[in-house]
């Protein structure tokens, strides 16, 4: 019988490709595939009309069912570092303009989304609701 | 000349004379070397999956994992879309990444054990309690340090699994009354 996978010989080479592979395994993907325009896009398609930076403004800023809104951690306006509501974390600006990460990732958009809209409102956002959001805190400039 | 209790130690367990210095040097290592926090005062693994880092610390410290059993572990890990009135929930990738890691490293901590604290709370094990135990504890509520699970705002080397007293630090804007606690050495 021959062995289907080449014998690597080198220890060096062995703990090398053994340290590539668990890198690889362990570091998520970061996945820069998406811009805060391009989410402001995808919402307003979903919701069929074009977000209100107005309206969005008050939904982030006003408290919701659970005596929480978005400023509660974001700050409002998001223009400067939050802090988490119950930890008291450090939470990065969320407006674009003053953070380049931020709205650069779809996964980590949607996760976010999904979780704190539960937090806040005990149920998801609506596309319309994201439109709106969206459109607010691309609005907010230097 | 040896004292004679050694000379019969030596001879019942077969071992040359050379050899003592050696043992009890080894045996002075052991003594001086902290039994837990072998890596450096570090309760924290020396490799902090990223992951965790990532998903867990974004929200809070990132607690050493040595600190709760593995039920623990498990529970938390089993209810993130309940956490302590916080949805946290993860995909299935990061969760049973994070959740291996979790368990591989659990309950190492001191005197952590196998018996889930209350609520599965770091904070509510009796060795936090009791190394806690001469602070006010009305200090907990206090804006500075918001509560017992926001171990940086006193624990300065918190983020690197430092604990020590060494590393304790007054927490900016606390009340000069609880002063006393921070000075007792």
């Amino acid at each position: 019988m021959t062995k289907s996978h080449p014998q690597v010989r080198s220890p060096a080479l062995r703990v090398a490709l053994l340290c590539l592979l668990a890198g690889t395994a362990a570091w998520p993907a970061l996945a820069v595939d998406t811009s805060a325009a391009e989410q402001l896009a995808r919402w307003n398609t979903a919701a069929g009309a074009a977000g209100n930076a107005e309206r969005g403004r008050v939904f982030f800023a006003n408290q919701q069912g659970n005596d929480l809104s978005c400023a509660s951690c974001h700050q409002a306006p998001p223009t400067r570092d939050g802090k988490h509501a119950s930890t008291g974390r450090r939470i990065a600006p969320l407006a674009p303009a003053f953070n380049p990460l931020t709205f650069t990732e779809t996964a980590k958009v949607d996760k976010w989304f999904r979780r704190n809209c539960k937090d806040v409102l005990t149920r998801e956002c609506t596309p319309a609701e994201k439109s709106d959001l969206m459109a607010y805190l691309v609005s907010l400039k230097p | 000349m040896k004292p004679n209790f050694l000379n019969a130690l030596t001879s019942r367990l077969g071992l040359s004379s050379r050899l003592l210095p050696a043992l009890a040097a080894l045996a002075g290592l052991c003594l001086l070397t902290p039994p837990v926090l072998a890596d450096g005062g570090s309760a924290m693994p020396r490799q902090i999956l990223p992951a965790y880092q990532q998903e867990c610390a974004a929200c809070h410290l990132a607690y050493p994992p040595g600190m709760l059993p593995t039920p623990s572990w498990n529970r938390i890990m089993g209810g993130l879309e309940r956490h302590y009135g916080i949805d946290a929930s993860l995909e299935e990738t990061s969760l049973r990444q994070i959740g291996v890691w979790l368990q591989t490293h659990a309950g190492s901590y001191q005197r952590v054990g196998s018996e889930p604290p209350p609520q599965d709370r770091i904070t509510r094990s009796a060795w936090f309690e009791r190394k806690h135990r001469q602070l006010d504890p009305t200090v907990w509520k206090q804006a500075a340090v918001k509560s017992a699970a926001n171990c940086m705002a006193c624990h300065s080397g918190a983020e690197k699994g430092r604990f020590d007293d060494d590393e304790l630090r007054f927490p900016a804007g606390l009340d000069a009354r609880y002063r006393r606690y921070w000075n007792q050495d």
